[in-house]
């Protein structure tokens, strides 16, 4: 089994750390994974991705050309990577920042409105975990279960108060995604 | 021991200083900086010696200082940097001291970019400093094979005399995997026989020093060091292999190249086509018995680096002419994605290859091609 997940949206959307968090429960649940970020000036603004791999073996490129699996955060991130997917794979859209229809027919394409769920759950920093939820919908070797556990052990702790919230934003996310028909 | 999520540079850093590192000297530079980073915050929390010197000379010259009272000591830099310590280096060479420094090495000639890149394979392993000497040079492809390297780069420095250079480019700095950390070591000072620690009036006086007036007691100092690396290509050689037992073609490259290679080799034994990888962790010692052994029975090679062909050069040096050789590098900070490598797999099984032309010249011109 190997699995690969890139991550990409704006600086400051949770992108990095949203990976970070698949990382953990992947490393948690005795795979092997990467996380490799992008590390260069979009650090500072403009757009961040990280690529996320899963595998039950050693792990050949951390990074991948085609992956099977992707989250779009926002609308450059949607353009990019609608184009790039592996064929049969699904990409998470928050719908909330993205003002057009999937063009390809040979992926999935979930709208999730990330933004609005989270502002919903009244912090809209927790969008990142609202399109995680979606994502889990797609990525059965990893379990909400182990993506509460890794919360609670990784959540810095001066955002320990928050552990809750991004649970339900977990759960928001992945509820949505399962609402839209396949 | 439970495995931990380690981000490249920050592994580094906790891997020396369980190693015993009881001094570091450094300069910040991307993308090695969090070692810096995490060292300044770490050492001093220890009681141990961190300094953010005035530039890369300054920490070079610092390190050399450090290596003559016998600590444990390093430096931590990227391309640029590297550069500028040449001089030090060539002088901590010289003085035969122990030490070790590590490349996170990034897109150049000159200031280049910030990307990972292997472009500093020939600095470090042929070049660097002037005079007659040759560093250990260790290559890790992931963050576990880091840290355990950083850890045995200070046992062979010490045990050789010499410097031990450790290049990774900076995607494994940069990246997390889950891995062990060893032990924490105690500072323990060895009580090295040449080692300008103070004598307390105890004993006989020592000199350090890298000047040798007398041509001929330079010659005899050269040949001194000669004789260590003897030792060291005698004893420290180390590789991997993969599904080499029945390839027929042979994959060679290190570090990020060699782990990139990794899953273009899986994907072509999927098509039935029997290719292998060799990944040697050991730059320096270079593994030459063993590629020469493989070329007994491969049908071709395929270097592969993230540089305009450097360490092919070695392979060329090993393989001696009896089987085709060809190169996929991609120079500048590019990072390969392995369905490049694959379809340099596929045209090489599909043949024919050619023995006298230049694989260097043959990969220019395909690069040219595609530009075209």
């Amino acid at each position: 089994m190997q699995k690969e997940i890139i991550i990409a949206g704006f600086g400051g959307q949770g992108v990095l750390f949203g990976g970070q968090v698949l990382t953990y429960a992947a490393m948690d649940a005795g795979k092997e994974v990467t996380w490799f970020p992008s590390y260069g000036p979009e650090m500072r603004g403009g757009t961040a991705n990280c690529t996320v791999v899963i595998a039950d073996e050693e792990i050949g490129s951390p990074l991948v050309k085609n992956p099977p699996l992707a989250i779009a955060l926002n609308l450059p991130s949607f353009d990019k990577y609608e184009e790039l997917l592996a064929p049969g794979g699904t990409l998470i859209v928050n719908q909330s920042m993205v003002d057009r229809q999937a063009k390809r027919k040979d992926i999935h394409v979930i709208f999730v409105a990330c933004n609005d769920i989270a502002e919903e759950l009244g912090n809209k920093k927790l969008l990142n975990m609202v399109a995680v939820g979606a994502l889990l919908t797609a990525l059965p070797e990893i379990t909400m279960k182990d993506v509460e556990r890794v919360l609670e052990a990784h959540l810095p702790a001066r955002h320990k108060h928050l552990l809750p919230l991004n649970c339900e934003a977990l759960k928001r996310g992945f509820e949505a995604a399962n609402k839209v028909p396949a | 021991m439970t495995r931990e999520l380690w981000k490249g540079n920050e592994a580094i850093a906790e891997a020396a200083i369980r190693a015993g590192l009881e001094a570091y000297f450094g300069y910040p530079i991307t993308p090695q900086t969090e070692i810096l980073e995490y060292l300044s915050r770490r050492m001093p929390e220890l009681g141990r010696a961190f300094v953010q010197a005035e530039a890369e000379l300054g920490a070079i010259n610092m390190v050399y200082g450090a290596a003559c009272a016998g600590v444990r000591v390093m430096s931590t830099s990227s391309s640029p940097g590297v550069s500028l310590m040449m001089e030090g280096l060539s002088y901590i060479a010289g003085t035969e001291l122990p030490a070790v420094l590590v490349n996170v090495m990034r897109g150049g000639p000159g200031l280049g970019n910030i990307a990972p890149a292997q472009s500093d394979y020939n600095q470090a392993v042929h070049g660097g400093g002037h005079g007659d000497y040759k560093p250990i040079v260790l290559a890790p492809a992931s963050v576990q094979e880091a840290i355990d390297l950083m850890v045995l780069s200070f046992d062979l420095a010490e045990k050789y005399r010499s410097i031990c250079m450790v290049i990774l480019d900076g995607s494994i700095g940069q990246m997390m995997e889950p891995a062990q950390m060893p032990e924490m070591k105690p500072i323990r000072r060895a009580d090295w026989e040449w080692a300008t620690d103070g004598r307390m009036g105890k004993r006989e006086r020592r000199i350090l020093t890298s000047i040798y007036l007398d041509p001929i007691e330079e010659e005899t100092t050269n040949l001194r060091i000669l004789s260590r690396w003897k030792a060291v290509q005698a004893n420290e050689v180390r590789y991997k292999e993969y599904f080499l037992d029945d390839a027929e073609f042979v994959i060679v490259g290190f570090g990020t190249a060699g782990r990139v290679a990794l899953s273009a080799v899986r994907a072509a034994r999927q098509q039935g086509i029997r290719v292998g990888l060799l990944r040697p962790i050991t730059v320096s010692p270079f593994p030459f018995e063993v590629i020469d052994k493989l070329a007994e029975h491969a049908s071709a090679f395929l270097v592969t680096e993230m540089n305009a062909g450097q360490m092919l050069d070695d392979v060329r040096l090993a393989v001696r002419g009896r089987t085709p050789i060809e190169f996929y590098g991609r120079p500048g900070g590019v990072v390969p994605f392995p369905d490049e490598i694959l379809s340099e797999v596929q045209r090489i099984a599909a043949g024919p290859l050619s023995i006298v032309s230049d694989p260097r010249d043959a990969w220019y011109e395909r690069m040219m091609a595609t530009a075209r």
